[in-house]
């Protein structure tokens, strides 16, 4: 039985010109103990699934969908209270923008022991020691002199480790790191992809990734879910994806890593991600995609076998060799 | 080619006002900065938060003039009093792009007065004139003529950075800084702005200062590197030499940090310890000792100069004395 699953997952916001769907039937299995990517640019909804799933959207938001369970509880059948009980502590969260996500008000130390109060119900005494286990679980020097300590007073990869820390509280089944490194540099964010790595693998946690830079996903995931447009263009095992990727959005993206390029110039997606009001006929996908036909503009593309990666496409890119 | 930019142990020191009696703490952000740039190639400045690159394109582009240290831009020579009379044409030479696309127009013009803006304080053009050139600057960038009469935030950040771009053109520089021009945008539009960039330097023969400090897109844009460490840089050489044989320790580690593109290449990490040291309080002797597997006494005291070594330029004792791995012996 898998750690998490959810079905047809769609979230609607009801904007000024009308209802607008950022995220289109998505479908996720997590089994537990595995880290699943989700990639793609901004706007195509991989936070906002994540954050309907947490129950953290704004009221203008309608999230609905066929299944959500987490080990086998229908989570849209319980109360706000039951599911608080579960979100934070089975559950947790860790937000792109460490600086932002702490509250300026408090201390480390406070913001760590309140999920330790409220979840497990731990004395002070046992808080204090609980908390101070976690900052030095997530390497983070004198752990003892920083419960004191205020956010402005931490640099970013030092925040991003203690929202780490408070995520990790309840020892949680479940991981959702949103961009966790985003806004860091390439030699903290290496440390904090491999604390990360190591935490999961040492408590045996699942994780779901999110993030737009494929290279992270290439350096942890084990499973990648690319997104576009709020849905789900493919579904692969992270080895293959990046040799054979089926759908022409994931082979577009990986083609245009700097890294990847062979010549002088980078092969690019003309276009932009479509917005609100622009969203195309048929395949969404259909105005940047070089192989578009008349079929694509009019019909919402079927969804590929698994040995196609689950590509949202009519005509997806074959395993071998066509893949260019 | 001749160098259009040479820089001579440039320094920028900002003093923090501590309080009334207190005497103000000096901040060294950029610290004896030595380094040319050659007409018509792109050299790359890399480095992480914090470690001057960004105070650096403020003295290029005369946005400040340095504290100590002598700057040569196109024969004229900039000192901690200024440029002088010559300051108003060099101006229009270097020309800067700035990261935030979304912070750098502003949003009560619109995109033809962004950018008829430099022709009106620079040049005696008639209204007819600046409106042509703007046009034909927005085709060069790839915008459409209609966009002539829209306000930014009408556009995606990747057709702002086009605008941003066009505004930097608009008086024909031979120079331009372009501050992480693309780290602000998604991978698929991050490519289309530096083919565009690619082509521009083409067409234009333009010098290009590019600030990142993503590797992996330095690596597709540079012809040469420098990596700056703590205001200080720490190596200098051509793209394919840095990348194939990366010299100093700081420069290794950043490399290895960087995420691979296949996850097959998923290797062991050169593991940083620690986080970058303050500037306010830098570490005696060489300012990496602290994070640096192969420190001994000397660097902890001793403060390592630039040095030849091949085709890099180093500063870094381990180098010099040939102890650190994985380096032939003959290369110091």
């Amino acid at each position: 039985m898998p750690l998490l699953s959810i079905r047809n997952l769609s979230v609607t916001f009801a904007t000024a010109s009308g209802p607008f769907k950022a995220v289109d039937g998505v479908d996720l299995a997590v089994e537990p103990g595995e880290v699943l990517g989700i990639v793609g640019e901004s706007g195509s909804g991989k936070s906002v699934a994540m954050l309907g799933l947490m129950g953290l959207l704004p009221p203008s938001a309608t999230v609905t969908a066929d299944e959500i369970a987490f080990e086998g509880r229908d989570m849209r059948a319980l109360g706000a209270r039951q599911r608080r009980k579960i979100i934070g502590k089975d559950v947790a969260m860790i937000f792109q923008e460490p600086m932002s996500s702490l509250n300026p008000c408090f201390t480390v130390g406070h913001q760590i022991k309140e999920s330790l109060k409220v979840h497990l119900g731990l004395d002070r005494s046992a808080r204090k020691t609980r908390a101070v286990e976690l900052l030095s679980q997530v390497g983070i020097p004198e752990p003892e002199r920083r419960l004191s300590a205020f956010p402005h007073q931490l640099s970013g990869g030092m925040s991003q480790r203690v929202m780490i820390a408070m995520a990790m509280a309840c020892n949680p089944k479940l991981l959702i790191a949103d961009e966790p490194t985003t806004a860091l540099d390439v030699t903290i964010q290496a440390q904090i992809l491999d604390l990360l790595v190591d935490l999961q693998k040492s408590q045996g946690m699942a994780m779901i990734l999110i993030t737009h830079d494929m290279g992270v996903v290439a350096e942890t995931a084990q499973r990648v879910v690319v997104q576009y447009a709020g849905q789900q263009v493919e579904r692969q095992k992270v080895s293959t994806l990046f040799d054979h990727p089926h759908h022409p959005y994931t082979a577009a993206l990986l083609s245009a890593i700097p890294e990847r390029a062979t010549g002088k110039r980078l092969p690019t997606i003309p276009g932009v991600v479509p917005g609100q009001g622009d969203r195309p006929n048929g395949c969404l996908f259909n105005p940047r995609c070089p192989r578009a036909d008349d079929r694509c503009r009019t019909i919402v593309p079927p969804r590929q076998p698994a040995s196609l990666g689950e590509a949202l496409c009519h005509y997806p890119l074959e395993a071998v060799g066509e893949a260019a | 080619m001749n160098a259009i930019v040479t820089a001579k142990d440039l320094s920028q020191i900002y003093e923090v006002k501590r309080g009334v009696f207190a005497k103000p703490l000096e901040l060294k952000a950029v610290k004896e900065a030595s380094f040319t740039v050659q007409e018509g190639e792109t050299l790359a400045i890399v480095g992480e938060s914090g470690c001057g690159k960004s105070t650096l394109a403020r003295i290029l582009t005369m946005i400040e003039s340095p504290s100590e240290g002598e700057l040569v831009i196109d024969g004229v020579t900039i000192a901690a009093s200024g440029a002088g009379s010559d300051a108003k044409r060099l101006r229009s030479i270097v020309q800067i792009v700035f990261q935030n696309p979304y912070g750098a127009l502003n949003p009560r013009q619109k995109v033809g007065a962004i950018l008829e803006e430099p022709l009106k304080i620079n040049t005696k053009l008639s209204a007819g004139e600046r409106r042509k050139k703007a046009e034909a600057m927005l085709a060069e960038v790839g915008l459409r003529p209609e966009h002539y009469g829209r306000y930014p935030h009408m556009f995606s950040g990747g057709q702002r950075q086009r605008i941003a771009i066009a505004r930097a053109l608009m008086l024909e520089p031979k120079i331009l800084v372009l501050d992480e021009p693309v780290s602000a945008l998604d991978v698929s539009i991050q490519a289309q702005i530096l083919n565009l960039l690619a082509d521009l330097q083409e067409r234009l023969n333009l010098t290009y200062i590019f600030i990142s400090h993503d590797l992996s897109v330095v690596k597709h844009v540079a012809n040469r590197v420098m990596v700056m460490y703590l205001g200080r840089p720490v190596e200098i050489a051509p793209k394919d030499v840095l990348y194939a044989e990366p010299k100093h320790p700081y420069t290794r580690a950043l490399l290895s940090a960087t995420p691979a593109t296949r996850p097959e290449d998923r290797g062991e990490r050169i593991r940083l310890t620690g986080e970058l040291p303050s500037p306010f309080n830098p570490p005696p002797g060489c300012s990496f000792n602290p994070r640096c597997p192969y420190a001994n006494d000397r660097c902890r005291s001793e403060r390592p100069l630039l040095k030849r070594h091949g085709a890099s330029d180093v500063a870094c004792f381990a180098v010099d004395e040939g102890r650190l791995p994985g380096l032939e012996k003959d290369a110091a």
